[in-house]
């Protein structure tokens, strides 16, 4: 098992992944893979194309089922068999198409499937107070009316609502799929600073990232996948640039920092 | 984080005062309904304004439709006939049918989908339902006949929803299909009992009458007004509490003077369309009082905009014509929300086909059952339902229909031949089209990040 796996000061991690096999067909895209993700941490999860970032995301987040492999939620075994299993247990996803309505406004894409209702009829009045409670809480304040249509959003007020509409939920984890990719500089730092408050309000984040500059700024923990094997993962201040890049190209590093969880 | 060569410095200025590539501009910012961001009439205006310059216009097209249509053929129209309240009741009752098969046909719209099938479908609910209420061979009490007629389609549309769903058959062919078996169903109903193939709606029956009174049936011109007062003062108060309620509480909410001026409209064209309808329209006797079929048509908008509008049917509806795979995700069962839209297009086609039956005074295989179905689209279209789903409402279809049955009454009183209709109404669905599809262009390069 994973010795250097980290752990928060409480103990266990939130999640724990343990020895995750998932192929598709005769393509192993994840092969023995252990992943700790502790709540009040930001671990990025780092990998080039095709290591198999997105299929371990979709097995944590009840699209895909691993063929073996055990995954502990809060200590306990679990099997997350679809996405309302994850989100039943507090497992958000915000992908990286973020899944917004545009014809919808920003109230009714929050509460998109979960909508309040009163007496059969739609409560707008009640979802439209939580929607702008958890936006304010979250100081995603540019949006200039929450009646506007997600059509009319930035690409950084969208990426906001997307995390925004995952974090109502009581969700303790939130992974999140390349959020910045498609941001401008100020964008990317108003994404960033939510991720960071995500953290601080004591969530579990996982962020998917190819951009290392995010990853440096925003991560407590870093994770590495190489040809679907999760080749490292430790404290950020452990690696270096040069050392997570090569632990992406090549699966190991010639240098120090960042202890492999196995011999690859 | 990368830059594109040549670009990096253009604006010579650290990152932090760089311009913000991606903010959204002001075509974007347009899209903002005026209403959300407005604090008083003036900036509502403005907002307004600004939303139409950007290509948002909302009903403003179908306004002034119809108020080219009430000019030119009420200047043109042989001695005015076009403005005479016997026209325009006659107007109202033509469009009817329209109004409720574009209502019908908007279900299938916002998801983005098409329903060719609704004429025939339709046809078939209204045959079966004249056939069922005839003395001479069944004699059905006239309420069991209707719900014969609406279930048949309503049990069409999930057969055809089902196909479209759960086989995932382009809902263009599968309706397509539809509307040849709809076709031939109908004239083989027709067929039943001894009325060679035209059963209709004369003859000493109350149930007759009543399917016959769909249309023609008036009421009382004082019940007719007191029905007005209730309608404006219902749905008046209605708008007035609740924008009051999200006033006072802080939500979103127009300015109170707009809330006034929209309960004025609503009042206006209430006294408009009442006081044309009380007017004695016979030439000899008296005929007066609002048509049954306006309340009828009113309790279908009510109805559809309810579904549509305040419940988690009608959101998800929206969310799948706005994008499917956000609604899968959400957990929506897609399949089960668009096979209930196809039975409610069905559905709602039966009633708009049955009135049309009661117009006719009757069922024969003259119905258009193919025509209708195009203006049906098209009187959805025109009056600002998108093709490419996701928008529209149940208004629309009545403001539409409004637009075609004008149309049609107009060139019929001009004495045009059917070909000019047909030509009219083309380039009228042309112009709807290229409205919305401008429309959603303009949105579409409006923000920048969308990706």
């Amino acid at each position: 098992m994973a010795a250097v796996a980290s752990t928060t000061a409480t103990g266990e991690p939130l999640l724990k992944i343990r020895e995750l096999d998932k192929h598709f067909g005769p393509v192993q895209a994840l092969y023995h893979v252990d992943l700790d993700l502790p709540s009040g941490q930001v671990t990025a999860l780092v990998g080039d194309n095709g290591a198999g970032k997105t299929v371990l995301t979709k097995c944590v987040a009840g699209i895909y089922q691993p063929d073996h492999g055990q995954v502990f939620w809060e200590s306990h075994p679990v099997h997350i068999r679809n996405a309302r299993d994850a989100a039943r247990l507090g497992i958000e996803t915000v992908y990286q198409d973020l899944a917004l309505a545009d014809n919808l406004d920003i109230v009714q894409n929050m509460f998109l499937g979960r909508e309040r209702v009163n007496a059969g009829l739609l409560d707008e009045d009640s979802m439209e107070r939580s929607a702008a409670e958890t936006l304010a809480s979250l100081r995603v304040t540019t949006v200039r009316s929450i009646r506007q249509p997600v059509a009319s959003l930035s690409g950084g007020q969208r990426q906001s609502v997307a995390v925004a509409k995952a974090v109502m939920w009581n969700s303790k984890l939130v992974i999140m799929d390349e959020p910045t990719a498609a941001l401008g500089v100020v964008q990317t730092k108003q994404v960033l600073d939510l991720i960071k408050r995500l953290r601080d309000r004591g969530l579990a984040v996982m962020v998917i990232s190819h951009n290392l500059n995010d990853v440096f700024e925003v991560a407590d923990r870093i994770a590495v996948l190489y040809l679907g094997r999760l080749v490292v993962q430790d404290k950020a201040s452990a690696f270096d640039r040069q050392s997570v890049v090569e632990y992406m190209t090549t699966g190991g590093t010639t240098r120090s920092g960042g202890t492999p969880t196995r011999n690859s | 984080m990368a830059r594109l060569p040549g670009t990096a410095d253009v604006s010579g200025l650290p990152p932090e005062q760089a311009p913000d590539l991606t903010a959204a501009p002001e075509a974007a910012q347009a899209e903002v309904p005026p209403e959300l961001v407005a604090q008083s009439l003036g900036e509502y205006f403005r907002a307004w304004l600004a939303r139409i310059a950007a290509g948002e216009s909302g009903v403003l097209p179908v306004i002034v439709a119809m108020a080219a249509i009430v000019l030119v053929f009420g200047a043109i129209s042989p001695n005015h006939v076009f403005l005479l309240p016997v026209n325009l009741v006659n107007l109202f009752q033509q469009s009817a049918v329209f109004m409720v098969l574009a209502m019908a046909e908007g279900f299938a719209l916002v998801l983005g989908e098409i329903d060719l099938s609704v004429g025939f479908v339709g046809a078939c609910g209204a045959a079966i339902t004249v056939q069922l209420v005839q003395p001479l061979t069944t004699n059905w009490h006239w309420t069991l006949a209707i719900l014969a007629g609406v279930l048949f389609c309503a049990a069409f549309g999930v057969i055809q929803g089902t196909l479209i769903t759960r086989l995932r058959l382009p809902s263009f062919i599968v309706t397509l299909a539809g509307y040849l078996i709809a076709n031939g169903l109908f004239l083989w109903i027709l067929n039943f009992g001894p009325f060679s193939g035209y059963p209709n709606l004369a003859g000493f029956s109350d149930n007759l009458h009543v399917i016959y009174y769909l249309m023609w049936g008036t009421i009382d011109p004082n019940v007719s007004w007191g029905l007005a007062a209730a309608v404006v003062l219902g749905l008046g108060g209605w708008m007035w509490y609740s924008d009051r309620r999200r006033r006072t509480s802080g939500l979103v909410a127009p300015p109170a003077s707009l809330t006034l001026i929209k309960i004025g409209l609503i009042a206006v064209v209430a006294v408009v369309v009442v006081a044309i309808c009380n007017t004695n329209r016979a030439s000899l006797g008296v005929l007066e009082g609002v048509p049954w079929v306006i309340p009828i048509v009113l309790a279908v908008l009510v109805a559809w905009t309810i579904l549509l509008q305040r419940t988690r049917y009608g959101r998800y509806v929206y969310a799948i014509g706005g994008n499917p795979e956000a609604a899968r995700r959400a957990g929506i069962n897609l399949a089960l929300i668009r096979t209930a839209a196809f039975a409610l297009c069905s559905l709602t086609a039966g009633i708009g086909m049955l009135l049309y039956a009661s117009l006719l005074g009757g069922m024969s295989n003259n119905v258009q059952g193919g025509q209708y179905v195009l203006y049906a689209v098209a009187a959805a279209v025109i009056g600002g339902t998108s093709l490419f789903g996701g928008r529209g409402k149940a208004l629309h279809g009545v403001l539409g229909g409004l637009v075609i049955g004008g149309i049609y009454n107009g060139m019929f009183l001009m004495g045009l031949s059917v070909q000019w209709e047909y030509v009219v109404t083309g380039l009228v669905l042309l112009a709807a089209v290229t409205i919305d599809s401008l429309s959603r262009r303009g949105a579409a390069t409006g923000s920048v990040a969308r990706v």
